[in-house]
């Protein structure tokens, strides 16, 4: 029966255009603003590295201030000093490590048609592309040796050797960044990265970094971040004094690859920590933190409250929408109650009805939803013109396409049931006149 | 095949209840052909709901084709009605945007038959009514009288035991309403039990048996069943006995 249904449904579409037209964009307005937002919003909360996310943890320690906590909630820091990300790193307890942080340099290409321009990159540690995976098109990353001797290496992302070699292999070629040559070592393919997750201090939708050096060489090269860097006493003059202070604008992470690695590097922070009370660091109570992936964009707020409350808003505009549905399956309905009348009084029992009419509010659903994803595909289009922050969570994938038409369909099928309802109550004897 | 012994139907609101049908007995035979006349406003409509099923009743008893039907669920009601009675309206109440075979097929589709059953089915109800060249024409590409003679195929394919028609050619005119009640008589004459409302004293004095109803009751029936001798024009005007109709 529920193809002779679903035939019936698509019949009495056409039998009345305007009022099908009336549900159906209604239905797909709706629909259409609510995926808008919401896909943004499920692809800005998404686990970016589904298949380790549990394993890299960012690593925060409570540095600051005794008279005042970083945030007033008590959480620590978002990055560490200088002091703590090299003793960290020199220690090497994780299953792999990376301190990192954002550095902007101007580029002088080889090329002379191009004129000099700033590049926005990475300064970080070889274990960087081991646990955070960017895929190579050319070459690799660099060595830890090279690591170790502060080597001018450096890895360039796809889009920059695009613009500097033409997409050709430019491994052992070198890029002269701030009057220094640097030896490409290897060159990125096409990162499919949603948002960098991996620096949210400095916003999660920037564009992808420009390049990777060594953290060592542009510690060596007295290169200062061009991220967040916050200080609760004056570092002193200097670069030695800088390093040596206690503002706080790296970034690091560790990836532990089990439960047990887990709590043996909690257990090593805090008797970091300890040892450093005792010389006179961290005036604060304990306050380390180690978390994953997911833990930490939700800590950073990734999805902002006004991408939820604008979801919340598209989601009560599409129950305006059902609501206006409903006013309309009703006035469908009555109309056709001489055929519910006469199907009854052919052997229609209540149940047959109800599947009937409930399966035409699906069908009515589904056509709302079929127009309702290519008014999504618009809207998304539109914020990706608008917000060009958004443009890498500004897609439909194929989980949110499934979402978009069952929601559609659900929906109607939800608003259908009154109107169904009333519809099977119909008195076939009242209809008939027999 | 129809029995109502001293049955009830009160429609009641919170300031008024209104006796439709009182003491109401009844005993259609099989192979029957059976007018049920009376004036507006008598409880013949309420008589025709109750015995199609479209309808509950408040007190006594009804028998149909040997199944006690008080009681019986929505499920199990619309089952009885599905295998057991074709329906006939004045207004023909066929639907506008299926065509004709389509149609046929409502009560089939509910009754569960096989694609192919249904096929059959559709092809010879239509075939009988003479209109076997039209399956894919639409309602509204047809006269009164073809338009009533597929309500008659759409009764007759799931092969009813009962046949109810209310006013079957009150929308007719005289012409069509002959061909009409002519097809009725054969179906009969093949032995489908006919139980027909009617105004019309003609239609009437056409069936084996009259019953008369007024204020809820039967007042004037044919106490014996007359079958129908083919050919002889014998009518069944009621006889003005008062017992009860030939329960």
């Amino acid at each position: 029966m529920f193809t002779y249904y679903l035939q019936l449904g698509l019949r009495s579409l056409r039998r009345n255009p305007i009022l099908t037209a009336l549900m159906v964009i209604g239905i797909a307005l709706g629909i259409a603003a609510s995926m808008t937002t919401l896909t943004v919003m499920h692809l800005m909360g998404s686990d970016p590295i589904p298949w380790k996310s549990d394993k890299l943890h960012y690593v925060q320690l409570d540095s600051w201030s005794a008279d005042d906590s970083f945030y007033s909630n008590g959480r620590p820091p978002d990055q560490v000093t200088y002091r703590d990300a090299q003793a960290l790193m020199e220690a090497g307890k994780a299953d792999k490590q990376a301190a990192m942080f954002k550095l902007s340099l101007p580029i002088q290409p080889e090329n002379k048609d191009l004129k000099p321009f700033r590049s926005l990159g990475r300064v970080t540690y070889t274990d960087f592309f081991g646990m955070f995976e960017p895929p190579f098109k050319y070459g690799g990353p660099w060595s830890r040796d090279q690591d170790r001797s502060h080597e001018r290496v450096i890895v360039l992302g796809k889009v920059m050797n695009e613009k500097l070699f033409g997409g050709q292999d430019s491994v052992g070629r070198t890029v002269r960044m701030d009057d220094i040559d640097y030896t490409i070592v290897g060159v990125l393919d096409d990162w499919k990265l949603r948002m960098r997750y991996y620096d949210l201090t400095n916003g999660p939708f920037e564009d992808p970094d420009e390049f990777f050096m060594p953290f060592t060489t542009a510690i060596d090269l007295k290169q200062r971040s061009t991220g967040n860097n916050s200080c609760w006493k004056s570092p002193g003059d200097g670069w030695d004094a800088y390093l040596d202070s206690d503002c706080v604008w790296i970034q690091m992470w560790v990836q532990l690859d089990s439960p047990a690695r887990l709590a043996e590097y909690k257990s090593f922070l805090d008797s970091y920590v300890g040892e450093q009370k005792k010389l006179g660091r961290f005036p604060r109570p304990l306050n380390n933190r180690l978390l994953d992936v997911n833990a930490w964009m939700a800590d950073q707020e990734v999805v902002s409250r006004d991408v939820q409350v604008q979801t919340g808003l598209a989601f009560a505009f599409l129950i305006v929408c059902l609501v206006n549905t409903v006013g309309l399956l009703l006035a469908k309905f009555t109309r056709k109650s001489g055929e519910i009348g006469l199907r009854r009084a052919l052997g229609a029992s209540r149940r047959e009805v109800f599947s009937q009419f409930l399966i035409e509010s699906g069908v009515v659903g589904l056509s709302g939803g079929i127009l309702g994803l290519a008014l999504t595909g618009l809207g998304l289009l539109a914020v990706r013109a608008l917000y060009s922050q958004y443009k890498t969570v500004a897609h439909l994938d194929w989980t949110m396409t499934g979402v978009t038409i069952a929601l559609a369909v659900v929906s109607a099928v939800l608003a259908g049931l009154y109107p169904t309802w009333r519809a099977c109550r119909v008195q076939p004897a009242a209809q008939l006149k027999i | 095949m129809l029995k109502m012994t001293h049955l009830q139907m009160v429609y009641r609101t919170h300031l008024i209840e209104t006796h439709a049908l009182r003491d109401f007995s009844i005993h259609v035979r099989e192979g029957e052909f059976v007018a049920v006349t009376g004036p507006s406003g008598s409880g013949k409509t309420t008589f025709l709901n109750i015995a199609g099923l479209l309808e509950e009743f408040t007190g006594g008893e009804y028998w149909l084709d040997g199944v006690d039907v008080r009681g019986l669920n929505d499920n199990a009601r619309s089952k009885l009605r599905n295998e057991k009675i074709g329906f006939i309206f004045q207004s023909f109440n066929l639907i506008p945007d299926l065509n004709l075979f389509d149609n046929v097929d409502v009560p089939l589709r509910y009754r569960g038959f096989a694609a192919a059953d249904r096929k059959k089915r559709i092809e010879e109800s239509l075939t009988r009514v003479g209109l076997s060249s039209r399956m894919k024409h639409y309602p509204s590409e047809l006269s009164g009288g073809q338009q009533q003679r597929v309500a008659i195929a759409r009764a007759l394919a799931g092969s009813p035991r009962l046949l109810m028609a209310d006013e079957p050619t009150g929308n007719l005119d005289s012409l069509m309403a002959r061909g009409v009640m002519e097809l009725l008589e054969e179906v009969n004459r093949q032995g489908t039990t006919i139980v027909m409302v009617t105004h019309d004293p003609e239609l009437a004095a056409r069936a084996h048996r009259n019953v008369h109803v007024i204020d809820g009751q039967v007042t004037d029936f044919d106490e014996e069943p007359r079958l129908r001798k083919s050919g002889s024009g014998e009518s069944g005007v009621g006889s003005g006995l008062k017992a009860p109709a030939s329960v």
